[in-house]
């Protein structure tokens, strides 16, 4: 439950933060720069003397665009690799399984490092990097799903009755899938969150002065002995990002779980 | 005749369920003398589990022990002190388990296990190694030293169960529990296991509770028997009595559908209509009237129970 | 049990090798020559001409990649561009500062996580298990390199209690241990957690098995039976997740490096990437997922190990 009023939370947040927030996020103020919380800046000024509560606003933006077209994009290619592999010919199943094996043997930020080495630190290059990363993780789920479906009675039955295969997946392989690639999903975003900010940390994410809870961290890490109001602002709604989803994921789970083996577990 | 190793009066016991309140063992009353072998006779859900749990106390956390006493060698084991009752098991009263595949620890070689359960023995390993090995022996197992160093898995079924008993008895127990201990094994093995059981009861001298639906196995072995039915005991007796001169229905019922006993060929198998009754609920009178074709009027009023004498059985109309 | 391994292995060198060589394609597949990629759009044609034939940029592809295999074969990882050093030589010497973080911080996550684990299994539902439950999901979930800030802060910053940067004066253990403690509170507290359910889950499934039963039956005390019988069995599935776990120990290591100024593969590797100092990129990353890739093998031969044992039970009888 908590989970859920987080997650509302920080979507309305997230999505209004332009109507929510007082200042303007790049207003630049050098006379009132590193000042701790007060009225008319809640969560105190970074090292420019920008309001850090309206960057923290609009760094949920980036993260929650970030988290959309990354798990929406993996989740769809990973859907369709995963059901080839798991449906199509052995060949084409073993070629795909050493690719995304390949692919994960890489630890996650070294790999994203690598690629912002060669093309230049930006949202969009970390963005493709969390795609790259993520597709294998949703494509195996989908191939073990599929490979158990596949030779249940009732596709063979569709089978001979000459269903094609698109029709075979479309129809029967993914409403029984659907259940339990949501419930990853959600367990993702706070993995995707966290690798945007922590990119945006290094100093590979969103360039300056657009505003990510990463960067947000990495200017208080600078200025940590003057304010530690930065670090913690950039921290706060990183906490409750990946507190709150996980919460709201672990019950997705519990719900849809029971009911998942009542539905498809005959065998 | 002395007295009685074993002495369970009036032991009730229920579980706490969600279904309700189980009633599932009602007013035991049995003895064990020394040195005898009595078997205890029923279908599955009769209680023959919850009564074994129920003597070395190790009952499941919602089982409630509602009155009776279990009096082993004149002491309640129900109100004995737990750290009193742990030291009992596995020295004075020892347990022979079913399942003889899930029984042994499957990460721990036979010989340590074999010297787990000695913890009490102060004396050094390798007389407690040696000591296990002379036990294996005993219980038919060839090559025992090397046999001391492998682990179950490595065993077939019915050497585990062997092993199994030379845990048990091991330490001269004066009461060895064993629980349905041929039920998974073949015909042969069963044969075999039973033989060698009554050897090393006679070389040992112990009492045993023996727990079986197999009628033959308890025919052979048990001097005598005790027949249960949903919680209670309907009948008990010498063997032969019990066997040759059934007096509850239920038990002349169970005789009838023993598979040893079909003269002629057929595809039907006998068996006993309707189904257990319902612990949750159980009905007025004798528990069994649903089932008996020959119940009177009273029996669905009047609970019945064991009448006197050496061969006893709890039906309004049994012949005393 | 040998041929298993043999092909595992043989597995995982294909997959190192398909590794290596995506690296290698993905720098000449970006626009642009690989020497501009380098020096940036800015540099001269001269100094790009230059830097092509010192590090043979101008061969054919496949040339480049023969070349490149037969480096590595001998140990070369190509040379640093700013202080010609060996970059073998160079992470080499970072990687044992990385790898005792990983260690000491795995090591201290099974410390706290397996008795913990434990407790919550026996005591289930009690106010430990309870509060256990709910941290371990919150430190699953909090990214590693906020505790590590947060950490910073609040222990070395704002209190002094423990140091703030670096590794520790060389040869002064104490000194080495103290500047370890915080790196490794803030990687292996999500660690603890994670543990802590794997065990408390696998305790629960063994305390219900029929030998632990029998165990009882005999009269051992509770105390041998957790410890000695069904921990020993419980713990199995926490060896093998760990081989994994390294992977993203890696990653983590380098944040908390980074954080804390500590010296170690991380660290090189983030300047060598702000700095476009290129073999030193290929070759940390490389290092690294060879790593990777070989804890993971370990874990699968190990988990190999252990089961079959179990599943023969099932088929002898």
């Amino acid at each position: 439950m908590a989970g859920l009023v987080i997650v509302v939370l920080v979507l309305l947040a997230s999505i209004f933060a332009a109507q929510l927030a007082p200042h303007d996020p790049l207003e630049v103020d050098v006379y009132n720069r590193l000042q701790g919380p007060s009225w008319q800046h809640w969560l105190g000024t970074d090292q420019l003397g920008r309001d850090v509560f309206s960057r923290v606003l609009l760094g949920g933006r980036i993260a929650l665009k970030v988290a959309l077209v990354a798990i929406s994009v993996s989740m769809a290619i990973g859907l369709l690799l995963g059901m080839m592999a798991g449906f199509g010919p052995a060949w084409l199943d073993r070629i795909l399984v050493v690719c995304f094996d390949t692919v994960r043997s890489f630890p996650t930020i070294m790999f994203a490092l690598a690629i912002v080495a060669l093309t230049g630190p930006s949202l969009n290059t970390v963005i493709g990097v969390i795609i790259i990363t993520s597709i294998p993780v949703y494509a195996r789920i989908v191939r073990t799903q599929t490979q158990a479906l596949r030779d249940q009675d009732f596709i063979l039955a569709e089978r001979a009755m000459g269903a094609s295969t698109a029709r075979i997946l479309g129809n029967h392989i993914l409403p029984n899938i659907a259940a339990p690639l949501l419930i990853l999903a959600s367990m993702d975003v706070p993995t995707v969150v966290a690798m945007e900010a922590g990119l945006s940390f290094l100093g590979l994410g969103v360039s300056p002065p657009t505003p990510s809870w990463g960067s947000i961290l990495n200017d208080g890490y600078s200025y940590i002995r003057n304010s530690p109001w930065p670090i913690i602002a950039g921290g706060i709604p990183l906490i409750l990002v990946t507190l709150g989803f996980t919460f709201f994921g672990e019950s997705m789970r519990d719900i849809l779980d029971p009911k998942l083996r009542r539905k498809g577990g005959s065998s | 005749m002395g007295k009685p190793v074993l002495d369970i009066s009036d032991l009730t016991v229920s579980y706490h369920t969600e279904r309700g309140h189980l009633r599932a063992l009602r007013n035991i009353n049995m003895q064990i003398e020394p040195g005898r072998i009595i078997g205890i006779v029923g279908e599955s859900g009769c209680g023959k589990s919850t009564l074994i749990s129920a003597i070395i106390r190790l009952l499941a956390p919602n089982a409630l022990v509602e009155e009776g006493s279990v009096l082993f060698k004149e002491r309640d084991l129900l109100g004995l002190e737990p750290e009193a009752m742990r030291g009992l098991r596995g020295d004075e009263i020892s347990m022979v388990f079913q399942d003889p595949m899930t029984s042994l620890n499957p990460v721990r070689t036979i010989g340590q296990q074999m010297t787990d359960i000695q913890y009490r023995d102060d004396r050094p390993k390798a007389e407690k190694l040696a000591r296990a090995a002379r036990m294996l022996d005993r219980v038919g197992i060839a090559g025992p030293t090397e046999q001391l160093g492998r682990y179950p898995h490595h065993l077939s079924g019915g050497m585990r169960q062997r092993v199994a008993i030379a845990m048990a008895l091991m330490t001269e127990p004066a009461l060895l529990i064993a629980d349905e201990p041929t039920t998974a094994l073949d015909a042969t093995l069963e044969v075999q296991i039973i033989h060698r059981l009554q050897k090393l009861q006679r070389d040992f001298g112990c009492a045993i509770l023996f727990v079986s639906h197999h009628l033959g196995v308890i025919a052979e072995l048990c001097d005598d028997v005790v027949v249960m039915y949903a919680g209670e005991i309907v009948e008990s007796g010498a063997t032969r009595d019990v066997f040759l001169e059934p007096k509850h229905p239920y038990t002349r019922k169970l005789l009838e559908c023993d598979p040893a006993r079909i003269e002629k060929a057929s595809r039907n198998l006998p068996v006993i209509a309707g189904t257990l009754p319902d612990l949750a609920d159980l009905p007025d009178g004798c528990i069994f009237r649903p089932r008996c074709d020959v119940s009177i009027d009273n029996c669905a009023h009047e609970r019945p129970t064991l009448d006197g004498g050496d061969h006893c059985s709890a039906c309004h109309v049994a012949v005393p | 049990m040998l041929s298993f391994i043999t092909r595992r292995s043989l597995l995982s060198l294909l997959i190192l090798f398909l590794a290596v060589s995506l690296l290698f394609a993905m720098i000449h597949m970006m626009p642009g020559d690989p020497a501009s990629v380098l020096l940036g759009p800015r540099a001269s044609p001269e100094l790009k001409a230059e830097l092509s034939q010192r590090m043979g940029l101008d061969q054919p592809i496949l040339v480049q990649l023969g070349r490149f295999y037969a480096d590595l074969a001998r140990g070369d990882l190509g040379v640093d561009v700013f202080s010609d050093r060996q970059v073998a030589d160079i992470v080499f010497e970072q990687l044992p500062y990385t790898l005792a973080l990983v260690l000491v911080s795995i090591g201290g996550a099974m410390l706290l996580g397996i008795p913990l684990g434990c407790f919550s299994a026996i005591k289930r539902n009690s106010l430990l298990d309870r509060v256990t439950a709910v941290m371990s999901v919150a430190f699953i979930a909090i990214p590693s390199f906020v505790v590590a800030l947060y950490l910073l802060l609040w222990l070395a910053v704002n209190w002094r209690w423990f140091p703030a940067i670096g590794a520790g004066a060389d040869g002064d253990f104490v000194d080495q241990a103290r500047h370890l403690v915080l790196p490794a509170i803030a990687l292996g507290l999500g660690w603890v957690g994670y543990i802590a359910r794997l065990v408390r889950a696998s305790m629960l499934e063994v305390m219900e098995e029929n030998h632990i039963r029998t165990a009882r039956a005999f009269g051992l005390s509770e105390r041998t039976i957790i410890v000695h019988y069904a921990l020993r069995i419980a713990i199995l599935p926490t060896v093998t997740i760990l081989g994994l776990g390294i992977g993203s120990m890696l990653s983590g290591a380098l944040f908390a490096e980074i954080v804390f100024s500590r010296p170690g593969i991380g660290k090189l590797l983030h300047e060598a990437v702000m700095t476009r100092n290129y073999p030193v990129v290929m070759g940390s990353v490389l290092v690294t997922t060879a790593f990777f890739v070989l804890s993971t093998l370990v874990s699968d031969i190990v988990n190999a190990a252990l089961d079959p044992r179990l599943r023969e039970s099932e088929r002898s009888s």
